[in-house]
Parts: structure tokens; C-alpha cells; sequence
């Protein structure tokens, strides 16, 4: 007897009541985490394996909207998968294509299907009763996936096609036969063939996992059931969100921060924002930012949403992670502005510009409610690429991101050295890093004075340093923040700039000349790279910060002697002893 | 000494300290419940013995499931610990993998046990491939530990790079500090976990120097005092993989005993339910704040890897796999802003506790809903620290922040909080069983502690479990389990390897004298086991992949062909797919050598002949179910003989408990006095 029979409630399907939409949900998204889990401990690359690059989900049948989306994934896919999966959606209509049980769409298509060309999505329709019941997807961060930069970071990228292969929505299952052509097509496009392989059958596993146990809750409960709870949900969600909105007092919010430059033109690019409240509603006004660039720090419009996503599920955190969030919020993107690109502009550093989108929320908010805001974030992800050939002729490509310092909260100090905003990547073990490359960490240490001053100051960025084991390799750094540095709120102070030091042809210390983002940089054994990565933004005025704990910041070697009497107006020697009377006169 | 055959199992709650005691030569046993002493936990462990065995000379061995190393990390009062690391990793233990502790909301905070100004560097360096790049300097090392001495250091933690894949440097490290240290405080990542990944690695250590002071103090202060009381025999520990060891590895590797004290519960859960006939079940230990759940499958609990005790607090040794939630007797229920009914996390605890108790908190719990449902016999609140419980201030409160925010009558709104609460429980359940492809119908829920009997039948409905069965002293279970563990020495070293370039002979001799060592370690305990075995477990993966498939391998006569295809089955069974054409790599040897303690007959547990149905029905009272009052009988538990069968609804009350039978279920008593709770028309 199947325990189906006994776990039916008495609840009449359509009225929901309270407690099994709590149940339901909690069943969904157990199907969602799964499915994460799954993939993490198969993937190959360490992208996804070890930062998490990736997440799964199911979305509507007919719109793509997010329906749920497991807790463990990457924050930005909640928003931007459902595009991804209209534009499967759409292509179907397109095409005239006719669905079967066991299609599986494959593509990385940027534009309508959102964030970068590494990014692979896979897409599958669920099947009840010979009906389409929602779409199941898969998405993944692969290690390679061709272009003109290993790991596909190319700072000096033009259009989309020197980013790498660039793959619409096709079929790689058809009513569950795989089709190997596409496999192959794949593989002979990257450097990492193996990894791709790897990677891409994992996201299969993830797959055929959610296939079987949304399967097994529908036979549980019933398909007209889970479809109620599934709306309920997302009206569950709209309806918070619009509380908080009509929280706020109405009025224009706004704020502006920058980008360093495209990598080709080195000239900044403003991201502008004017949010305007009006009773429940929710104006997300990006007018004032620059046009579209010639460098690969433009983003699709479907981004730019996802990222808004993002930023709001930080500052409201109570609201349920589904379409609804989005519900009373409306968007003004001029096409053709950087936030609003289509083909083939080219888009590869989409995780730079999503970062200071979600910047500029956090502090147009703190114009309002400060106490619902915090400082920015370090708000660049260094995406650095060291790549070469072993003596042996093997090709190697170490890919990774880095972290830095929160923003100080009203609850505190920033968080030291922790994940972007838009991840919940953790960074791979260093000792695997170093057992799979030929490389050695010779630093990896927090960066004294780089936390944002502030009555709470922002969290420490890291100093890290890489030293080659190999003859020769290639490196290159895809970043920001390396001239405007992150903002504090409420009266907070920027923390430090980021900064990549690298050896000149003579060996020299270098710097890159485009501040942030260098290509080609050739270095041999023995030589090494340096990041130092920027803290977090203060939180409050920093003259308001207790000289006790200004003290302690100095004995630990958080902050300078020079930086607690320039920033803080307080007096402490190098041991961290206070001298409270010169820190009365000079705060007075 | 003659005659010293009793053994004693001490568990200590956050409220009571629980004794089982067992008289191995005539197979009787006895319980004891005193008041926990939670400043110095031993007096109230000497106490809780002295009730029943007031000359220690008699007892030949205590064996201790503890709290003290689970609260110091809880409540970061462990040690002034140092740490002695490689130059550029001293800021490692606080930057650990980069994470932060939500999700959602970026004001995270985080404060590593061991401050900066107590986090030294020296100057070397091991490399990947286990080749020394920079030899250690012994002086540098002594001056370090100088150092950490006059800042006030208490334990020292070394831990350098690359130390799993040779231990050279860390090892003369050590030796140089123990030359100088002033106790036995010192730490050394290698030698408490030779393994890869150097997060993990440090921070085991450091939580490891963290809590040697405090818990070697503690463990002095309770071999002292059982000593002085006259007690001659051997004292064991729980450790969290739920096996136990001598108390001098206590000493050294207390890390090891982080979930102790929930171990051991697990334990007596799956002898429990052997000797019932049910080795598939799934134990729900209810308290006052949180709900431990944990699968054991067909006898044998689930082992994880490591787990966070709190943000960035990671322990890696082997673990019994326990899923907490913060849903207990005290969890308050509130309506969030969208209008749904949520319980917890917050918890009012024992104190104040639930609206009933009277000491202050307004706002309901789970434990005010039951009362209100007349699920709880108000009048004699188990326990005995109250002589009544305030049923109107409960329903006051319920109304007031429940019943009103949802536009339901307080009746309802208390039946809603106990179906969220039972719906967090099944998530929690669901998780361990359903979420990992076990099926529900072939597993039985044990409850114990003392809310979870309340809840269980709601839980076997909710999820599809066979049945519950309910232990006849629930509030024992985990003093029981300290008494009947193993003996378990467990050991993990990194091999990192392709599987083509294994040397099998030298893994071979490596798994022989990894046994030998436990063997010997497990033999100098000086406790009688019926038989010792071991477990040998590979950490296998495709190369390229960074996490790993546990294969279990067998002892002797290993080939690579038959590694291979260990490997592949557990592969496929975890993934449903193989990768063609990619070479395997073993990353670890993982060897755990078990002795198998004696178990006692349960049956000594059970009603005696003269307990009679009819006598042990006290009363009956009228209980909320299903929307409506109904007439439940209720029962004195303890009294009810082998072989009766209660009908629902019924409440059977005993000192420690009260368990609930819905309408459509029935309570039948086995052999050894458990209480089998399944549905009406299976029996």
C-alpha cells in the first residue's frame, strides 16, 4: 500500500488552507534544494562544484514566471531564469515546435535568457496526464566555453562571438533520447572539454531528480492542488511586497555610482536610479544611466530585472523568493542603455554591472529608510584567470572568483571577506586549488584599513596573492571598484579601492592601466599576482564610532594609527591605547 | 572492588540530569532524576548516581553523553586559544570559505574564537604534492609560542598548509611548543585530521584547542570527584559519531564530543528499536527549543561528515547525522505580515517558558496550544518543577495573538499551532527519509524527550510512516544509550591519488596498522566488548570533481578492478548515470575500528505481571481533535501490561511524558513495555 493513500487531506482542492500551503511550499522547495545538491556534488568544475554557481528550479507553463526556486542556488538566477525559460517558451511558438515528455532544451543564449555565454540552461517541460504542468531548468556556470579568454572573462571583448560559442534554445533530448551531435558540437567549443562533460551531466542528474520527485508529490496530492499553492504563493509574496511599499512614504529616491570603464574605452559609466513611491507601487527608474558601451559590462534587459530581484530580496527579506516579489514593482530601462543591450553586444562581465545595480538600491533606499539599508558591498567579483600548458602539453585553466568586505548594518560591522550580494558561492579550498594547479597561495590575508569608516564600520577586504609553479602562464583579471570605491549610507564612509598588482615585463610591480581589468599578462615561474580586494562601505557617521572598539580596531590591525586619527578623529597609539583627552579635542 | 558489576549511563539536559543504571551480573536495572547543576555539571552527575548507588566502589563503569563542549561553542566560552600557522594564513580562521550566514540580507557578523593579536605566523611552507618548499625553523616556533604564552594563550592550535599531504613541519611544530607549553593543550591539525581542505582542517583544530582547557577541567573535576566518592572503574565518553572512548582521548580530541549528548539518544533509539523488530526508524527527540531528528536504516544511524555547531564554526569528524529545527515545547507561535501562522524560532524556553507556567512571557507556544486542546493534564505538569500550569492565561494568549490575527476562535487557532508545528516536524522528518529516497511506510517514528509523544500520531499520518514507538521511559533514552554505545576510534587520512597509480599493498598496510592502532586504543580501556571490527570506506570521484562518493571496501585481498566497481555502484546509486571515459581518483582512506559492547535485554524493562488494564485507567477528559471536543480516556502508562491495547483518543500520562492517541489510531504495548501507536484497521 502505497503511503499516498494516507497522507491525503481533507482540504477541498482550490481553498488552501494556511497550514497545507505551508507544507506544500515546504515540499517544493525540498524538490528545488535537491536538485542543487545534486549538481554540486557532481559538477566537475570548481564554479559550481564549490561556489555554486548554479541553480534549479520550476517555472509556469505558460509565462515562465519563477514558480520556486531552491534556497541554495545563486540569487541572480531567481530572477533571471524565468526568462530564460520564456525564451524556450517562446522559441517553441516560434518554431511551431511540438512538446514532448523527455525534451530537454540546451542554450546560453545572454540576451532574452539573461546573465552571460557561461551559463548554460538546460529546460525541460514536466508532463501530467499527457499536459504540460510548468518547466523544470537547470542552469550552471561551465568552466569554458570557447571565446578568445580562458574562463571566459574577456575584458577587451567587443561582441558577444570573442566571449565564446553562443548556443539558441535547441533540443538535446527529444522524448528522452539524447541527441550526441550536441554533446560533441559542445565539447570541441571548450578547453575543458572533460569538465563540460561532467558538468553538463550533472545538470542532467538534477534533472531527471526533479522529474522523479515532483512526479511523486503530485501522484501525493494532486496536480489541481499544487497548482493552487503555487499561485497562492506567489500572491503571498506580492501581497508582502506591496505592504512594505506602502510602508514607505511616497516621494523620488535616488542615487548614482560607476563602473571604471567598458575595458575598451577607459571612461566611467554612470548607473543611475530614481526610485519613486506612490501608495503600493514601486517606480525602478534607470533613465539616467549611461548608453550602452563597446565593452562587455552592458547587461540584457532581463538582467537588469533579475538584479532589482536581488537587491530587494536583501532589503525585504520576509518575502517569499517567487515571481510575486516582482508583482508591484515597474521598470523604466531605455533600450539600448546599458542596462538594456541585445545582440551582439557583448555582455561577459554582466556580474560587474549587476553589482552596482544592486549598489545603487541600497543606497536610494537609505535615503528613506536607512534602517532597512546597509553599506555597499566590496562589489566586484575579480574574476581571474590563470592558464597555461604543463610540461607534459596538458592544458590547465585556473578560474576564480574572489571576495571582499560587507557594509556595515545597523545591526553592526560589516561581515569580513564574505560573498557577493548576487552569490552564495563559498570559495574552493586553496589546498584544492593548489593540488589540481600548478600554483601556491604565498597571501591570504584580511587588508588592514580597507572596511568603509563608519559608527559601524564596513567589513575587511582580503589581500590575496598567487605565486606561478609552472614555466609560463597567462593571466588575466576581469574587475571593478578600482577608481569608486564602494559607498557607506547614512553618514558612512567608502571603503578602499580595489587593486591588482602584476610583474611588468621587467619584473617590475604593475598596476593595470585600465585600473581593473587586464588581459595577457605573462608571467613565469616564480612570479606572482596580487589582488587586493575592497571592504565594505561604513554604516552611520564614523565620529559617532565608541573609541573603545576604534582602539581595539588598532591593537588588531584592522585599522592604521594614521587612518582612526584621519577617519575617525580618535587618538590611539600603535599598542591600541586610547588618548582620551586628544580624542575629546579633536572630535570636538 | 568485588562485585563491581554495575554500569551507569549519565546524560545532562539543560534541565534534568538522567541516570540509567544496569547491574550486569543479575541484569536489573534502575533510573535516577536530579535537577541538572549546569555551573560544574558533576555535581549533579554524583548526585544522580549516589540516589541508587550510594557506594561506587560497586560500579565498574560510567559512560558520560555530555553538553559541555556543545554549550562552550554555543557560547563561546571556551579557552584564550592561539594559533601557530604558515606565513600569509593567519587571518584564514576568520575569513574561512568566504560565505556569509544568510542567504537573503547582508548583515552577517562573525567573530572567530581565537582574536588576531593571539594568531601567529612562521615562516614555512609544504607544497601540494607533499615536497617541503621552505623547512621549519624549531626556534621561530618556540619564540611563537612564547609569545602566545605572555599574551595569555591557554591551548595553541598549529596548523600549517598542505599538512595532509605530509606532516613533516606540523609535526616538529608541535614537538617544538610541547617543549616549552605548560599543559597538554597543544593541537595539531594532522594529527586530529590529516585531510584536505584547510578551512576545515584549521578550524577543527582551533575549535579543538578551544575546548581542551575547558573541557579537560571539567573532565578532572568529574573523574576527581567520582574518584574521591570511592569509584574505582573506567569512565567513557560519547563522542559525536555516537560511539564512545576513553576519557583521556576526550582530554585530547574533546572536539569529538560536540553533539555528544544528542548521539547518544540515537543510539538507544536503534537498539530500541532492533529489539522490537523495527531496525528502520526514525528518532524525534522533542525538548523545549528544538526538535533532533535522526534516520537510522536498518540499524545504523547515518554518519555525516562535519557539520557548522554556528556560522563559520565548522567541526569535521564524523558525525551521527541529526537534523535540528527550532520547534519545542516553548517555540512561539505568531502571524506573520502576510497573514501566515509561523512557529518559532524564537523560543520562550524552560524560563520563562510557555504563557501557562506563569513567569512572564505572553506569548503562546506549542506546549499552551496542547494544554488548551486538553492534550496536557494541566493539574500535574510533568516534570514536577510546577504544581499547576495557567490554562486561561494560555487560551488568553492564543486568542489575543493567534486566533484574532487569523480570524479564528482560540480553539482553532490552537489546533492551527499544533498542525504548523506538526507540519515543521514532518518537513524536518521528510528531510532525513523521503528527501533521500526511504520510504516512509517502512520506517517507524520513535519519540522521546519530553514533548515529542504528543505529536508522533499526527506525524505517522502526515508523512506515510508504518508506526511510532514509544519507549517506555522516554526521558531515559538518552542515558540508556551512553550505557549500551560502542567503542569507536575513527581515523581519515587524505591519499589523493588516481586509482590507476594506487599503490594497493601500501594501502593495504596502511589499513592494517590503522586497525591495529584503534584495536590497541580500544583494548587499553580496560571495557568488555563481545567482538571488535572495522569499517574502511574510500573517498572516491571522478577526476576533476572536487566532492566525493563514500565506497565501502572490505579488508584484505583489494584489487584495483574491485575498487573500481565499489565505485561505480555507489556512483550510479547516487546519481543514476556513470562518465565514460574518466579516470577515478581516490581522495581519501577513512578507517573506523568499532568495539561492540554488551547489550542488556530490554525485556527487564517491561510492566511486571501484576499491572492490569482496568487499574491503570484513571480517568477521562474531554480533548480538542479534528474541530471538535471528544471524550479521551486517560491512562497511567507505567501500569499498563503487556499485550493491551488502547484505543484512541487516549492520553497515557507517566512522570516524564504524555503520549497522545488520535481517534483513528491505536497504542498496543510489546514485550519489553514499548508502546507501538499505529492505525485502527492495520492491527
Amino acid at each position: 500500500m502505497a503511503p499516498s493513500n494516507m497522507t491525503k487531506t481533507k482540504t477541498e482542492p482550490g481553498r488552501l488552507d494556511p497550514v497545507l500551503l505551508a507544507v506544500l511550499k515546504g515540499r517544493l522547495e525540498q524538490i528545488a534544494d535537491e536538485m542543487d545538491a545534486t549538481l554540486f556534488r557532481s559538477a566537475f568544475n570548481p564554479i559550481i562544484a564549490e561556489a555554486h554557481d548554479a541553480s534549479h528550479g520550476l517555472y509556469h507553463k505558460d509565462t515562465g514566471e519563477t514558480l520556486i526556486q531552491g534556497k541554495s542556488g545563486l540569487p541572480i538566477f531567481v530572477g533571471a531564469m524565468s526568462f530564460a525559460v520564456k525564451m524556450v517558451i517562446d522559441t517553441i511558438e516560434k518554431d511551431g515546435l511540438t512538446l514532448q515528455d523527455g525534451d530537454v532544451f540546451i542554450f546560453n543564449d545572454p540576451y532574452e535568457g539573461g546573465t552571460h555565454l557561461s551559463d548554460f540552461k538546460l529546460v525541460r517541460p514536466f508532463f501530467r496526464k499527457d499536459e504540460l504542468f510548468c518547466f523544470m531548468a537547470s542552469v550552471g556556470h561551465w568552466h569554458d566555453v570557447g571565446g578568445a579568454v580562458p574562463g571566459n572573462y574577456n575584458p577587451a571583448a567587443t561582441e558577444c562571438y570573442q566571449e565564446g560559442m553562443l548556443i539558441p534554445p535547441v533540443r538535446l533530448f527529444r522524448a528522452g533520447v539524447l541527441n550526441p551531435d550536441i554533446v560533441a558540437i559542445l565539447q570541441a567549443n571548450s578547453r575543458q572539454p572533460v569538465s563540460l562533460y561532467g558538468d553538463l551531466n550533472g545538470q542532467i542528474s538534477a534533472l531527471d531528480l526533479g522529474q522523479k520527485r515532483l512526479g511523486e508529490l503530485l501522484d501525493e496530492y494532486s496536480a489541481e492542488l499544487v497548482l493552487e499553492a503555487l499561485v497562492q504563493l506567489k500572491a503571498r509574496a506580492a501581497k508582502l511586497m506591496t505592504g512594505h511599499i506602502e510602508a514607505l512614504p511616497d516621494g523620488t529616491y535616488s542615487a548614482e555610482d560607476w563602473l571604471d570603464n567598458d575595458g575598451i574605452v577607459d571612461a566611467p559609466l554612470k548607473v543611475a536610479l530614481d526610485i519613486i513611491v506612490e501608495g503600493g507601487a514601486m517606480t525602478l527608474d534607470f533613465s539616467r544611466t549611461s548608453e550602452a558601451c563597446a565593452g562587455p559590462v552592458n547587461i540584457a534587459r532581463s538582467t537588469a530585472i533579475a538584479s532589482c530581484y536581488v537587491a530587494l530580496k536583501h532589503i525585504f527579506r520576509d518575502v517569499p523568493a517567487n515571481s510575486g516579489v516582482l508583482e508591484p514593482i515597474r521598470f523604466v530601462i531605455p533600450n539600448g542603455s546599458l542596462l538594456s543591450v541585445s545582440r551582439p553586444k557583448p555582455v561577459g562581465g554582466y556580474t560587474e554591472t549587476i553589482l552596482r545595480v544592486i549598489d545603487v538600491m541600497f543606497v536610494a533606499i537609505s535615503k528613506v529608510v536607512p534602517e532597512m539599508s546597509n553599506g555597499c558591498a566590496y562589489g566586484t567579483i575579480n574574476a581571474l584567470s590563470l592558464a597555461g600548458y604543463r610540461e607534459n602539453g596538458a592544458r590547465w585553466v585556473m578560474f576564480s572568483f574572489f571576495g571582499g568586505g560587507h557594509g556595515g548594518h545597523p545591526l553592526g560591522d560589516g561581515l569580513n571577506h564574505g560573498n557577493a550580494p548576487i552569490s552564495t558561492a563559498t570559495i574552493p579550498p586553496l589546498e584544492i586549488l593548489e593540488a589540481a594547479y600548478p600554483v601556491r597561495f604565498t597571501q591570504w590575508a584580511l587588508r588592514s584599513d580597507s572596511g568603509g569608516p563608519g559608527r559601524h564600520r564596513g567589513g575587511l577586504g582580503a589581500v590575496y596573492e598567487i605565486e606561478l609553479l609552472e614555466k609560463e602562464a597567462d593571466v588575466f583579471l576581469f574587475g571593478e571598484r578600482g577608481r569608486y570605491a564602494p559607498p557607506g549610507v547614512a553618514g558612512g564612509g567608502m571603503g578602499a579601492l580595489n587593486r591588482f598588482t602584476y610583474p611588468d615585463a621587467n619584473g617590475e610591480d604593475a598596476t593595470p592601466p585600465m585600473a581593473s581589468k587586464m588581459v595577457d599578462i605573462a608571467l613565469s615561474r616564480g612570479q606572482r599576482v596580487r589582488i587586493e580586494a575592497p571592504g565594505g562601505g561604513g554604516y552611520g557617521d564614523a565620529k559617532t564610532r565608541e573609541p573603545a572598539r576604534i582602539a581595539e580596531d588598532v591593537r588588531l590591525g584592522y585599522v592604521s594609527v594614521q587612518a582612526a586619527a584621519d577617519d575617525y578623529h580618535c587618538v590611539v597609539s600603535a599598542a591600541g591605547v586610547l588618548d582620551a583627552a586628544a580624542t575629546k579635542k579633536l572630535r570636538a | 572492588m568485588a562485585g563491581s558489576q554495575s554500569v551507569v549511563g549519565v546524560d545532562v539536559g539543560g534541565t534534568f540530569t538522567d541516570v540509567f543504571f544496569l547491574n550486569e551480573e543479575d541484569g536489573t536495572c534502575a533510573v535516577a532524576k536530579v535537577p541538572s547543576t549546569l555551573e560544574d555539571q558533576s555535581i549533579g552527575i554524583r548526585a544522580g548516581i549516589a540516589e541508587q548507588m550510594p557506594k561506587l566502589g560497586e560500579v565498574s563503569l560510567i559512560v558520560h553523553g555530555t553538553t559541555v563542549a556543545t554549550n562552550a561553542l554555543l557560547e563561546r566560552k571556551g579557552a584564550r586559544a592561539g594559533i601557530i600557522t604558515t606565513a600569509g594564513f593567519r587571518d584564514l580562521i576568520e575569513m574561512r570559505r568566504r560565505d556569509r550566514p544568510e542567504t537573503w540580507g547582508l548583515w552577517g557578523m562573525f567573530e572567530p574564537v581565537v582574536p588576531r593579536d593571539l594568531r601567529l605566523e612562521v615562516d614555512e611552507r609544504v607544497l601540494a604534492d607533499g615536497s617541503v618548499h621552505t623547512a621549519l625553523d624549531a626556534d621561530e616556533v618556540r619564540a611563537a609560542a612564547a609569545l602566545l604564552l605572555e599574551r595569555g594563550a591557554q591551548s595553541v592550535a598549529i596548523f600549517f598548509m598542505n599538512s595532509y599531504a605530509n606532516d613533516a613541519n606540523e609535526r616538529a611544530a608541535a614537538a617544538a611548543v610541547r617543549d616549552i607549553w605548560p599543559n597538554a593543550h597543544v593541537t595539531a591539525s594532522s594529527e586530529i585530521l590529516p585531510e584536505i581542505r584547510e578551512f576545515e582542517r584549521l578550524s577543527t583544530a582551533t575549535l579543538n584547542a578551544y575546548l581542551q582547557p575547558h573541557v579537560g577541567d571539567y573532565l578532572e573535576r568529574l573523574e576527581g570527584g567520582l574518584r574521591g566518592d570511592g569509584f574505582g572503574g573506567e569512565v567513557l565518553m560519547v563522542q559525536s559519531n555516537g560511539g564512545v572512548m576513553s576519557v583521556d582521548e576526550a582530554r585530547a580530541v574533546p572536539v569529538r564530543t560536540a553533539l555528544s549528548g544528542p548521539a547518544a539518544g540515537v543510539i538507544a533509539g536503534a537498539h530500541i528499536g532492533i529489539s522490537a523488530g523495527y531496525p528502520n526508524l526514525i528518532t524525534c527527540d522533542m525538548g523545549g527549543t528544538s526538535f533532533d531528528v535522526s534516520l537510522i536504516n536498518d540499524g545504523i544511524s547515518t554518519l555525516a561528515a562535519q557539520t557548522a555547531v554556528d556560522f563559520g564554526m565548522v567541526v569535521r569528524t564524523p558525525m551521527i547525522e541529526i537534523n535540528t529545527i527550532g520547534a519545542g515545547g516553548g517555540s512561539i507561535a505568531w502571524v506573520d505580515g502576510g497573514g501566515l501562522l509561523q512557529i518559532g524560532p524564537e523560543s520562550a524556553g524552560s524560563n520563562p517558558g510557555p504563557v501557562c507556567y506563569g513567569l512572564g512571557n505572553l506569548r503562546p507556544t506549542v506546549t499552551d496550544a496542547n494544554l488548551v486542546l486538553g492534550r496536557i493534564n494541566g493539574e500535574r505538569p510533568i516534570g514536577g518543577k510546577l504544581d499547576r500550569l495557567d490554562g486561561d492565561a494560555a487560551k488568553a494568549a492564543i486568542e489575543a495573538e493567534v486566533g484574532a490575527a487569523l480570524g479564528l476562535g482560540v480553539m482553532e487557532a490552537a489546533e492551527a499551532i499544533i498542525r504548523v508545528t506538526n507540519s515543521k516536524m514532518a518537513g524536518a522528518i521528510r528531510l532525513v527519509s523521503v528527501e533521500r529516497g526511504h520510504d516512509p511506510a517502512k520506517f517507524v517514528a520513535m519519540p522521546f524527550g519530553g514533548g515529542g509523544a504528543l505529536h508522533t500520531g499526527a506525524l505517522i499520518k502526515d508523512i506515510g510512516l508504518a508506526k511510532a514507538l514509544v519507549p517506555r521511559f522516554p526521558g531515559v533514552t538518552s542515558a540508556m544509550g551512553c550505557v549500551i554505545a560502542d567503542m569507536r576510534f575513527d581515523r581519515v587520512h587524505t591519499l589523493n591519488a588516481l586509482l590507476a597509480d594506487l599503490d594497493i599493498a601500501a594501502l593495504e598496510a596502511e589499513i592494517a596498522t590503522t586497525t591495529q592502532d584503534g584495536s590497541e586504543r580500544l583494548a587499553a580501556a580496560n571495557v568488555s566488548f563481545n567482538h571488535t571490527e572495522s569499517e574502511i570506506e574510500l573517498d572516491m570521484l571522478y577526476v576533476g570533481q572536487t566532492h566525493t562518493v563514500p565506497v565501502r571496501v572490505e579488508r584484505g585481498g583489494l584489487s584495483r578492478g574491485q575498487i573500481l566497481s565499489a565505485f561505480e555502484d555507489a556512483y550510479r546509486a547516487a546519481f543514476g548515470r556513470l562518465l565514460d571515459g574518466i579516470e577515478t581518483r581516490v581522495l581519501n582512506l577513512r578507517v573506523a575500528v568499532i568495539g561492540r559492547r554488551p547489550k542488556f535485554d530490554l525485556s527487564l524493562l517491561a510492566p511486571t505481571e501484576d499491572a492490569s488494564m482496568e487499574e491503570s485507567r484513571v480517568e477521562s477528559r474531554e480533548v480538542w481533535i479534528d474541530g471538535g471536543w471528544q471524550q479521551a480516556d486517560i491512562y497511567r502508562r507505567l501500569d499498563l501490561p503487556i499485550g493491551s491495547n488502547v484505543p484512541g483518543p487516549a492520553l497515557l500520562e507517566q512522570p516524564d511524558t504524555t503520549i497522545f492517541i488520535d481517534p483513528d489510531l491505536e497504542g498496543s504495548v510489546d514485550n519489553f513495555g514499548n508502546l507501538v501507536i499505529a492505525r485502527k484497521e492495520q492491527s
